[in-house]
């Protein structure tokens, strides 16, 4: 499985001409099956555009998404997203939400239950699946959202900072919980956010985004092994890098204004 | 802390029951608590006019209530989900509704007698006119206000525009359809007994009775009929929000 993004552009058109936002800047990038892909970059870069172009939720201004060199429609089996608010359904309790996605597929009550009922138990939500979202903390919705997109077994999954609400000991609990959930199912995953460290700790490779119009302008490897030590020197070192990066970008926001 | 709630309502009735005990009110203007629970006996046991007892009024009363009522809801719940749903339909229709909306439903009278004669059906038809804004706009409303990243959310979940209006914008709007429905309710009851009071065929229902008892000159029997009335919607009402928590369980 290949994802390719082909000179992905896009332009916001506002009530006239002089009030265009370029978002993105003709984005070429490549993924393969089971990567699990970071995406970082200064605010209003694009980055979560760039996720909802994939998505579907988005058209893109010029430029192709590909999957197996076929192009994507939406509503297709391809893709699923997460949210950084969770964007649970508040009328539906945690077992209904999981199985969401297959009601709309149409698969049988009994089937729907007991697949979802894996997911809970595999999510460690247990005990909690009749409960609304409102009685869940933080990192539980998440942990509900996250299971109602990989119960559909998307071909992709984006994420949207999902863990940018989270406090930070919540936030690293559920970063080894994805890394693991990731581990054992080989998904694609596509990881929008703002926090360097974060994507050090979970990403095969890192894409850094420049500011508007979002270019790629740097690429890094992270080849260190899991479960990573983030205050290795390794993963240091490639937070310096990053973070220099992202310091140039920010200093030339600041030159125009 | 329940009995405090009372205290107020218990101290103007024993005031007010005082101030007619002394004859500090004429009895033609207002007639005394005690008057008004014996005219009620009367309703309940003798009926008037004689033989037409409360709860046949009532039962009438109600059956014209929940024809206009529930038209009302059957037809304002899709339309408002659909012009909810749909801005090109909202933008075509929204101005029809807004010249109508103005209009008192008693202003109807006239033209509903034309249309339906004297009967349940011009009764209902007022009644519906009452119920059906609330409840409509209401509705839209509701739509409106759920989340956008919802429906995006079952976007990639693959849901197909059925998909979105089934299980997302009508579940998402049931708070806001309960509220239309509440408020509905109340206008619908309230203007019950007005389109009542100009005339209804059979001869039964609360207004009809109010204003036969006006005929009599029994204002103790007035009075007893608005606090029927008055608690019929209380009850009513009531039983609205019940079902509203019980659906709404998850706010």
């Amino acid at each position: 499985m290949t994802l390719e993004l082909l000179g992905l552009s896009k332009t916001f058109y506002g009530a006239n001409e002089s009030e265009a936002v370029h978002a993105l800047d003709h984005i070429e990038y490549r993924i393969e099956s089971g990567r699990f892909v970071g995406i970082i970059g200064p605010s209003g870069c694009g980055k979560t555009t760039l996720l909802r172009i994939i998505a579907g939720l988005e058209k893109a201004s010029e430029g192709k998404v590909l999957l197996d060199g076929k192009e994507m429609l939406q509503g297709s089996e391809t893709v699923g997203m997460v949210f950084q608010e969770y964007a649970l359904f508040p009328w539906r309790t945690t077992l209904q939400n999981i199985e969401m996605g297959l009601e709309i597929r149409g698969v049988d009550r009994e089937k729907r239950r007991l697949t979802a009922m894996e997911y809970i138990k595999q999510f460690g939500l247990s005990g909690f699946e009749n409960r609304y979202p409102r009685e869940l903390s933080g990192g539980m919705k998440q942990r509900v959202a996250i299971a109602r997109t990989l119960i559909m077994n998307p071909r992709v999954v984006l994420m949207d900072e999902p863990f940018g609400s989270l406090d930070s000991q919540t936030r690293n609990g559920m970063q080894e919980f994805l890394l693991k959930i990731w581990q054992e199912r080989g998904d694609t995953i596509i990881f929008v956010t703002h926090n360097v460290d974060e994507a050090v700790f979970l990403s095969d490779e890192i894409v850094v985004l420049s500011r508007r119009p979002g270019r790629i302008i740097k690429r890094v490897e992270v080849n260190i092994p899991r479960p990573r030590d983030r205050t290795s020197e390794e993963c240091n070192r490639i937070r310096r890098d990053i973070l220099r990066v992202l310091e140039v970008e920010m200093k030339k926001e600041e030159r125009e204004r | 802390m329940k009995k405090e709630r009372y205290l107020l309502l218990i101290l103007l009735i024993l005031i007010w029951q005082g101030l007619c005990s002394f004859n500090l009110i004429p009895r033609y203007k207002l007639s005394s608590p005690v008057e008004i629970v014996l005219g009620l006996v009367e309703l309940i046991k003798i009926g008037v006019p004689p033989g037409h007892l409360l709860h046949h009024h009532v039962l009438y009363s109600l059956y014209r209530v929940a024809l206009g009522y529930g038209v009302a809801a059957l037809l304002a719940i899709p339309l408002g989900l659909l012009m909810g749903w749909f801005p090109r339909l909202r933008r075509m229709i929204s101005p029809i509704i807004e010249v109508v909306r103005p209009i008192p439903p008693l202003a109807w009278i006239p033209i509903a007698i034309v249309w339906f004669g004297i009967g349940i059906k011009s009764a209902a038809f007022i009644i519906f006119l009452g119920a059906f804004f609330p409840i409509l706009l209401n509705t839209i409303a509701g739509v409106l206000s759920i989340n956008p990243i919802l429906i995006e959310a079952a976007r990639t979940l693959q849901a197909k525009e059925k998909d979105i209006f089934y299980k997302v914008l009508l579940p998402g709007s049931v708070p806001n359809i309960f509220v239309g429905m509440r408020v509905g309710l109340g206008v619908g009851w309230m203007t019950l007994v007005a389109a009542e009071f100009t005339g209804v065929r059979e001869g039964f229902g609360l207004g009809y009775m109010i204003m036969t008892a006006r005929d009599i000159q029994r204002p103790d029997e007035i009075l007893a009929g608005m606090l029927v009335i008055g608690l019929i919607g209380l009850l009513i009402n009531a039983g609205l929000k019940v079902t509203e928590s019980r659906a709404l369980r998850w706010r």
